[in-house]
């Protein structure tokens, strides 16, 4: 809770807490209410419209697309943090020709929507003769904005590492790139792993563009489902619910990772100071 | 380059469309996210949960399935719009949730003893908000505001998906007549790096000028 605002409430403002809290349960209900009755008007709460969704098939169908989501997350998580890394590399490097390149690609992809990239893969590579498999059609336009993404936070990760550090690995005569390697490195992943998961979020959440290219992903699934069973609202609430589900566990792994680290900084930072 | 010029009027409409849906968009996650902000620095429990529901759950949903499910879901139920209308409100709850984040790290990111002085001077609660909190946290999170905006031109993208017919949409239909991918679709990127490139440059000139230096 916020401490910049509140002191400790005393009796008047601890009446007007109940208040709010009976106003703010009121509210809530108030709204379940009216999506109830609105679902009930028309007809979409009846038993057999929901029924499918409890019978194996109709999951097993569903938990494919979800696999086909993992797996084109997986993929191109792994392909853009590979792409990442080397951009973030570059922006660091001392050279200008490879400093100047990587920042060019970084902060141009970083203002073009997804979606473009898609439809650039979609029907620009085909002319030119480079007609991709579905599964790539997706894949790459995903990965080639979400590196730039990833190597902003390698970059940020990176430069949050002690300068002391590289300059202990030169003077015992590693080469910068060893140094890197050996010693930045290592450091700069464990710092910004909470990032890169919430980024993973924000990717996994990307691949629901597979519903433009008609990769069988889980919201194109879902797509092709409720125009077979006419279960749409239906159809579209369960996927929303299994994205939701996917999501929220990811993003609280991202959260453990970050009060962990943070927790774990503070007790160095205690035994640093005592020595 | 003659494609471009051929078809401008396609393409500055989708451009309008664009524009419109950034615009109003962003107003509507601006109003919405200082709501959510204030349920989840309120002391109510309930106002609290309420506020990191919404977070929540808008955080973890893809865009895409927001608008499917308004776009192809709500009219089930009953519940009809405008398509632009539907894609505007849709855009601006989900980015509410990422301006709520913003503003609430805003709101923390300001001195405990600030408050503390402000109460202990007489000031009621509002007055307090209104004349030492909120300007200050306004003032951090001009630079995170902008990133968000530049993140919902991106966004508005999406919309297309769903027949709202915005710029990345008008680039791919003329391209379905033309079939000359390069020109089209570099100029439609053209046009979001510069729309980015003057919210960066809005952005950077407030902060500039707003920056508290602690």
């Amino acid at each position: 809770m916020s401490t910049v605002l509140f002191d400790e409430p005393g009796p008047k403002a601890r009446r007007r807490i109940r208040v709010a809290t009976v106003l703010g349960t009121l509210a809530v209900v108030a709204l379940a209410v009216l999506a109830v009755r609105q679902f009930a008007a028309g007809g979409q709460l009846d038993a057999d419209r929901w029924q499918p969704y409890a019978t194996w098939p109709m999951w097993r169908y569903l938990l494919t697309g979800l696999g086909s989501t993992a797996l084109a997350a997986v993929v191109s998580a792994a392909l853009s943090m590979a792409f990442g890394l080397v951009l973030a590399l570059g922006r660091l490097s001392p050279r200008r020709w490879v400093r100047g390149p990587a920042a060019c690609y970084v902060e141009v992809v970083r203002v073009i929507p997804a979606l473009l990239l898609v439809y650039v893969v979609l029907f620009a590579l085909p002319r030119y003769g480079l007609d991709l498999p579905l599964f790539w059609k997706l894949v790459v336009p995903l990965t080639l904005s979400n590196a730039a993404a990833f190597a902003e936070i390698f970059r940020a990760g990176i430069l949050s590492i002690e300068r002391g550090q590289t300059e202990a690995g030169l003077a015992i005569g590693l080469t910068r790139w060893r140094t890197m390697r050996l010693i930045v490195l290592p450091q700069a992943a464990r710092r910004v792993l909470p990032s890169i998961v919430s980024q993973s979020v924000g990717l996994l959440k990307d691949t629901s563009l597979g519903y433009v290219v008609s990769y069988g992903e889980l919201l194109f699934s879902s797509k092709v489902l409720a125009n077979y069973n006419g279960l749409l609202i239906q159809t579209y609430i369960v996927v929303a619910a299994v994205y939701l589900a996917v999501n929220m566990s990811l993003s609280k792994l991202a959260r453990t990772l970050e009060a962990r680290q943070r927790a774990g900084r503070a007790l160095s930072g205690r035994s640093s100071a005592r020595a | 380059m003659s494609v471009l010029l051929d078809h401008l009027p396609e393409l500055w409409q989708g451009l309008v469309v664009t524009l419109q849906l950034t615009a109003a968009s962003f107003l509507g996650a601006a109003v919405l996210g200082v709501i959510v902000t204030a349920l989840r620095v309120s002391p109510v429990r309930v106002l609290r949960a309420i506020g990191t529901a919404y977070v929540e759950t808008f955080q973890n949903l893809p865009l895409l399935v927001l608008l499917v499910l308004a776009f192809f879901g709500l009219p089930e139920i009953g519940v009809k719009a405008e398509p632009l209308t539907t894609a505007i409100v849709v855009v601006s709850v989900y980015e509410a949730a990422y301006v709520g984040e913003a503003l609430r790290s805003g709101v923390n990111s300001v001195s405990k003893g600030q408050g503390e002085a402000a109460r202990a001077i007489g000031l009621t609660f509002t007055q307090s908000l209104r004349h030492v909190i909120l300007p200050q946290a306004l003032r951090t999170v001009v630079q995170p505001l902008g990133n968000i905006a530049i993140a919902l031109i991106m966004n508005t993208a999406l919309a297309g998906a769903v027949s709202i017919v915005e710029l990345t949409t008008a680039a791919k239909n003329v391209n379905l007549v033309e079939a000359q991918p390069i020109p089209i679709f570099v100029g439609a990127g053209i046009a979001y790096a510069l729309l980015a490139a003057l919210v960066g440059l809005v952005t950077g000139r407030l902060e500039r000028r707003l920056v508290i230096l602690r």
